[in-house]
């Protein structure tokens, strides 16, 4: 043994050593840089084959949203009338609704990394991390584009004199990017790091998601709930985020820096505990799937 | 002394066996608050074998003590039976998966022909998927522009080049893989011939590939495979692995025939237990035997020796035309021939249910020095395969006759060696060729 590792240690600096175990917390940072390119042409392929052989083709990153607001407007205004904080429904739903995709989007493709990516992991080895980055920065590029359309209804509804009143909290907007990026990013990959172990998670998580987004005031704004259930809803860390980006941009809503801390804080616990289950997953589950 | 690329301390590799889903939550739970009260891991493991199976019955050392160096520059062939740990030492290289203890130290880029075509989308075009595969083994996108040219030509698919893969024929599509692992010119290359299915072109195509990276100096492959005579071709040196240890390592002759002498115990002689033999509801396969003329097992066979194959089978009913076959293949898995009992003067005849032996008579003076596989098909013509690909192997180790004569090889070129009748006449007339 002795002569193994002088040997070891004579053959001077490797490039690279592999460890049973890494460090329980271990971000490497340098090798997602060295694998940039990948993340980018990963991002790519997502968008090239998710609308090849479609006749509306990138179209449907509009229409998705239009039609969920649409929908929204009929069943949650019209129909259960549902208070929308005096705001034009139409305006009330597509921010709530480009909000929620983009949480949603991050949250559902993340959770299913590891199992979409079994044989892809079980050939060959790049950072992990990198296939969770390319799904939030995929997620964001169509927030983007379904961000543009908000503000052109936002343009069209303030140039007919809506009561709207967009304000300098608008300059937040990278925050809360940010929070509701991280939110769900971090829940995806606990979720996915879990699945590699509790199949059941999977099924689980579709009702989960929808029953997260009816209790974040996605489709009813907070105000519209009796005083003393208010605390239950903001218990809910998204709820700072939805609601302050309703306050930015349509000058309705509550916002409150207290509350954005809460939410921060939030997601750094999230984050740090997705990164601590995720090294630790992503070492071995090949042997388990 | 040179450096090493490559070196591997007591590396060893646990499987969890059986069903992962049922019972490990509670394990882990187990786990989980042991570690909270300060007690030992229950599941973790131990030292002796013995208290591993008592904790758990369901651990697996796929591998066990690796210690391996190699040398920058050199060609290893590892070698070993199926389920030696050949796969898994490769997992642990590529990083796919963790060791449980040790450590592997690795110099330079480490690439591997196992991966081809790893993440090649139906819908992006070959040039993107050219980009992505690449990214995906590691190279950036200067990298792979600066051999874009070279991959293209290689694989021959320049045309194409802007058309999804999907409408690639899967000849191309393998073209196109492979180039691009090809020109990965990594520092290690690991070739696993197992997983590198594909046509026989394909498969030269990789070994040429290997001998030519293996002759720019600096590369350091590991090959592994099942074929001896590559493993001889292209390795100067080997490790032999055998229940996840190494058992031998050194110059690729000794290490191979120490694989071979390890085979040879059961090799000549496939009999299966009544209730695992393979059978459908028609028929049962009991056995496949290699015999020399005495009828013996454990005999060296020489290339004058008659062989029979003989196999033993019972119908469980009445089955009209029915053959059994068996295919001969050397050790460059070529097919040297196939022939069936229908050849029998019965054999066409409906057979009665019952116990059968079927022996195939391979005549002495026929077959050169090698390894063999005798794989055994009972079928019905244009109709089932019943049984398939059942295979027993045997190795003729003696040259009887060297139809050359005195020659420096050992033995004469060619996969087979007949004894052909020749005859030597002696023209009478002068020598000049124009008299003829």
């Amino acid at each position: 043994m002795t002569s193994s590792q002088d040997r070891w240690y004579s053959a001077g600096e490797w490039d690279l050593e592999i460890h049973p175990q890494r460090p329980w917390l271990a971000i490497p940072v340098a090798e997602i840089w060295q694998y940039r390119d990948l993340l980018l042409l990963l991002v790519r392929r997502d968008f090239v084959s998710l609308y090849k052989q479609t006749i509306l083709g990138p179209l449907w990153f509009l229409l998705q949203p239009l039609l969920t607001t649409l929908m929204f407007t009929l069943v949650f205004g019209r129909i259960a009338g549902l208070s929308t904080d005096g705001l034009p429904r139409i305006l009330f739903y597509l921010a709530g609704v480009t909000c929620w995709t983009f949480i949603s989007d991050t949250l559902t493709k993340t959770s299913e990394t590891f199992v979409q990516n079994a044989s892809l992991f079980g050939k060959v080895y790049f950072p992990r991390m990198i296939i969770p980055l390319s799904i939030v920065l995929s997620s964001l590029i169509k927030f983007g584009v379904q961000f543009v359309l908000f503000l052109a209804f936002l343009g069209w509804h303030l140039f007919h004199g809506a009561m709207v009143h967009p304000n300098a909290a608008m300059l937040l907007l990278p925050l809360f990017l940010l929070l509701m990026g991280g939110i769900g990013l971090g829940l995806g990959m606990i979720v996915t790091a879990l699945t590699t172990k509790y199949r059941d998670l999977r099924f689980l998580l579709s009702f989960a998601i929808q029953l997260i987004m009816y209790a974040t005031p996605v489709i009813y704004p907070l105000s519209s709930l009796p005083g003393e259930y208010r605390w239950l809803l903001m218990a809910n860390p998204l709820t700072p985020i939805i609601e302050g980006f309703r306050f930015a941009f349509l000058g309705q809503g509550v916002l409150h820096w207290l509350h954005l801390f809460y939410s921060t804080g939030f997601m750094a616990l999230v984050l740090f505990v997705a990164l601590v289950i995720f090294t630790r997953v992503e070492q071995t589950f090949m042997d388990t799937v | 002394m040179p450096r090493l690329a490559l070196m591997m301390e007591d590396v060893s590799k646990q499987y969890r066996l059986g069903e992962v889903g049922s019972g490990t939550f509670a394990h882990d739970l187990n786990r989980w608050f042991a570690k909270i009260l300060g007690r030992p891991d229950p599941l973790a493991p131990v030292g002796r074998e013995e208290d591993q199976i008592a904790a758990n019955g369901k651990l697996m050392w796929a591998l066990r003590g690796i210690d391996i160096a190699i040398e920058q520059g050199s060609v290893v062939g590892i070698i070993g039976h199926n389920g030696a740990g050949k796969s898994t030492l490769l997992k642990l290289l590529s990083r796919v998966t963790a060791p449980t203890t040790g450590r592997i130290g690795i110099r330079g880029r480490l690439a591997s022909l196992l991966e081809v075509g790893t993440g090649f989308h139906p819908d992006l075009t070959g040039r993107e998927n050219v980009f992505l595969n690449g990214a995906i083994m590691g190279m950036n996108r200067r990298e792979i522009q600066a051999r874009l040219d070279e991959i293209v030509a290689f694989a021959g698919v320049a045309k194409y080049i802007d058309t999804p893969v999907k409408r690639y024929s899967s000849g191309m599509h393998v073209r196109l893989a492979f180039a691009v692992a090809a020109h990965l010119e990594p520092d290690i290359l690991i070739v696993d011939e197992v997983l590198a299915v594909g046509d026989a072109d394909f498969q030269a195509k990789c070994l040429g590939k290997m001998e030519d990276v293996s002759q720019k100096s600096g590369r350091t492959i590991l090959f592994v495979s099942h074929n001896m005579a590559a493993v001889q071709r292209l390795c100067p040196q080997a490790i032999l692995l055998e229940q996840g240890r190494v058992v031998m390592e050194g110059k690729t002759p000794q290490v191979i025939s120490q694989y071979l002498d390890s085979a040879k115990v059961a090799m000549r002689l496939t009999r299966w237990e009544p209730d695992y033999c393979p059978a459908t509801s028609q028929v049962r396969l009991y056995s496949i035997a290699v015999r020399d003329i005495a009828g013996r097992l454990d005999s060296l066979l020489s290339t004058l020796n008659e062989i029979r194959i003989e196999i033993d089978y019972a119908l469980l009913q009445d089955i009209p035309e029915l053959r059994v076959a068996i295919q001969l293949i050397d050790a460059d898995a070529i097919v040297l021939f196939s022939s069936s009992d229908c050849l029998d003067k019965t054999g066409r005849k409906m057979r009665r249910a019952g116990r059968y032996r079927s022996i195939c008579r391979i005549p002495p003076g026929l077959m050169t020095v090698g390894r063999y596989v005798v794989q055994v098909f009972i079928e019905v013509p244009l109709g089932d395969v019943l049984i398939g690909k059942q295979e027993v192997q045997f190795e003729i180790n003696e040259l009887g006759l060297n139809p050359l004569g005195r020659t420096v090889k050992p033995v004469p070129p060619g996969v087979m060696l007949p004894i052909l009748e020749w005859q030597i006449q002696e023209l009478i007339n002068d020598a000049s060729p124009e008299a003829a």
